[in-house]
């Protein structure tokens, strides 16, 4: 087991250097430095002297596979240096000041869309061609079909601008939170809904459940104890890569409800040429990412035995 | 003759066409049909956009800003005093262009390259094996904003960064249908009677292993069409003044206090589209292999 960690951990390194190569050799391939970029947004002119000073005072002059690997040197002590554009703060401050309202967003949205994903899932699959397994058909068929900015303008319209129940943005009160974490759940409950209802498909018309209805089980100790705990197994495979990709910011919901997250700032980096917040970001995205199958995988085993990723002699 | 006569009949109905029993199966779903003809609709008008738009979606009307939807723009007016219904049908251009041709694009170089990891193996095989696992390890959207930036804004860039990252998904189908049909018992025995390599893959691999890569088309024309719309949103997509349906959503956010008809009329034809380009994947996939069925 120690072995299958080790060469999943490795493989990890690799998957971070190769995204670390590719991020970066895209952004250099990006027209326009940064300071081009600030010059445009003080409608001030930069004359070439003093843009080839701050060149080499960043390490911008040098070749590009030179400052990749001066990247690297430092990224690997986890010091990612100064935003290029938020002057004077570091990139890990502005992870820790950012990073938080993600999380927020992110885990709000993972407890909405358990709640009402696995409801509907299991709803559909212990009364399948009832109300409830088309309302969970049309829901997920409406999370398919539109896409999370179209609702999250549309909830907007509705809720901030025609009936002015909530706030159309910010991050302060609860009241803020609703839309924001309703326009985010479309994936997850589409994702959730699905899995736990072909989960729950199969537990049911396995044998053992047959067993335990056979010897006169009450109903209620047959779904919760037979049916819903074997189903839930394969659904932690796909809710652990669902909770890494909703802690790490959403592009769409942040900006649209002008939460201040990490997602909005990865955007914002990318129009300003912020090389090291955008190789920062991405970089810690991945690394997340990747992390959490390996730990998902490992879960996996752990509650399930009849999942094993060693070779038994 | 009578006897001639009578076994003709029942000898014609077997004899229906793979693709007749296919469209047969495919009829039963209404909705799927119901989603084609919308679909053949909203072809025609992109096709024929110049004909059908009341005015050029270009052309401003001054007098006419900010319009609510009334008989002379049936969907109002934009900041600019461009007829929305306008925009909107050329908007289907582009959503139109970006679904269908980045999938052929895909289909076109993921196709080949899958085949051959999987008929070729060996060193090939592990060479286009991992660089697809280093090129699938970029987060989705992560990797389309940076190619997007990188290349610039604009219709054919999207379709090439559709491409960059679509063909990984193809190539990866087709290596493991071809992989497990080298393997199908009805492979060994056409091989057993003495077929020949190149024949076996004209008639047997490459036929069972197009009707996935079908079902994988249709259901990726919406995947890039939403990939379109949240790009042109973002502003890295679709430049101004040509419209796309994303496009106008994220630059009429600014007046949806004011004007709410420009941010609802785009993203209800973008999602009323989107349904129906999933609904044909479904009943194509139910149609061209009932074994697929989930």
């Amino acid at each position: 087991m120690g072995r299958y960690i080790l060469m999943r951990l490795l493989g990890v390194i690799g998957v971070l250097i190769a995204v670390s190569m590719i991020t970066f050799f895209l952004m250099k391939a990006v027209p326009a430095g940064p300071f081009d970029i600030m010059a445009v947004a003080n409608s001030k002119s930069i004359p070439p002297e003093i843009k080839q000073q701050l060149m080499a005072k960043y390490g911008l002059d040098k070749p590009v596979i030179v400052q990749y690997l001066l990247f690297m040197r430092n990224a690997v002590r986890l010091d990612f240096g100064y935003s290029f554009f938020y002057n004077g703060q570091t990139i890990s401050e502005i992870f820790k000041n950012q990073w938080p309202y993600s999380i927020h967003l992110g885990l709000l949205t993972m407890g909405f869309s358990i709640i009402v994903g696995m409801g509907l899932g299991i709803g559909a699959a212990m009364k399948q061609g009832s109300w409830v397994d088309y309302l969970g058909t049309g829901v997920s068929l409406f999370c398919l079909a539109t896409p999370s900015f179209v609702l999250a303008i549309l909830l907007q319209l509705l809720f901030s601008v025609k009936l002015g129940w909530v706030p159309t943005g910010g991050w302060d009160h609860p009241k803020q939170w609703v839309l924001p974490v309703l326009a985010n759940s479309l994936g997850p409950v589409l994702i959730l809904q699905r899995y736990t209802k072909a989960s729950m498909l199969d537990v049911l018309h396995s044998n053992y459940v047959r067993t335990a209805r056979a010897k006169g089980m009450p109903q209620q100790t047959v779904t919760f104890v037979h049916i819903f705990k074997n189903a839930l197994t394969p659904i932690i495979t796909v809710a652990g890569p669902m909770l890494a990709g909703l802690i790490t910011g959403s592009f769409f919901i942040e900006s649209i409800f002008r939460i201040p997250g990490i997602g909005q700032f990865w955007v914002t980096a990318i129009q300003n040429r912020d090389y090291p917040l955008i190789m920062a970001t991405t970089l810690a995205w991945t690394a997340i990412i990747s992390l959490t199958y390996l730990i998902t995988d490992l879960l996996y085993a752990a509650i399930d035995p009849r999942v094993t990723y060693v070779k038994e002699k | 003759m009578s006897v001639s006569a009578s076994t003709a009949a029942p000898l014609k109905l077997k004899r229906s066409s793979t693709t007749a029993l296919a469209w047969r199966r495919f009829a039963r779903h209404k909705w799927a049909v119901v989603a084609l003809a919308f679909i053949i609709l909203e072809i025609l008008i992109a096709v024929f956009a110049d004909a059908i738009a009341p005015y050029d979606p270009y052309t401003s009307d001054y007098t006419a800003t900010y319009a609510a939807p009334n008989a002379k723009y049936w969907l109002g007016t934009d900041d600019l005093g461009r007829d929305m219904l306008s925009r909107i049908i050329y908007g289907a251009r582009v959503s139109y262009s970006v679904g269908v041709l980045s999938q052929v694009f895909i289909v076109l170089i993921g196709l080949p390259i899958g085949a051959i990891a999987g008929m070729v193996g060996g060193w090939v095989d592990f060479a286009i094996m991992r660089l697809i696992d280093v090129l699938s390890s970029v987060p989705g959207l992560l990797f389309y904003i940076l190619l997007m930036v990188a290349l610039g804004a604009g219709l054919p860039n999207i379709i090439l960064a559709m491409t960059i990252t679509g063909w990984i998904g193809i190539a990866r189908l087709v290596r493991g249908q071809v992989l497990s049909l080298k393997e199908s018992d009805f492979v060994r025995a056409s091989r057993s009677m003495g077929a020949s390599t190149a024949w076996i893959v004209r008639s047997h691999i490459i036929r069972n292993a197009l009707t996935p890569v079908i079902v994988s088309m249709t259901l990726g024309v919406p995947g890039a069409m939403f990939a379109e719309a949240g790009l042109s949103f973002l502003g890295l997509g679709i430049t101004p003044p040509t419209p796309s349906w994303g496009q106008m959503i994220g630059i009429y956010q600014t007046f949806v206090r004011t004007s709410p008809h420009l941010i609802l009329y785009p993203s209800l034809v973008l999602a009323v589209t989107m349904l129906a380009w999933i609904v044909l994947g479904d009943g194509v996939r139910d149609a061209l292999d009932p074994n697929l069925r989930s």
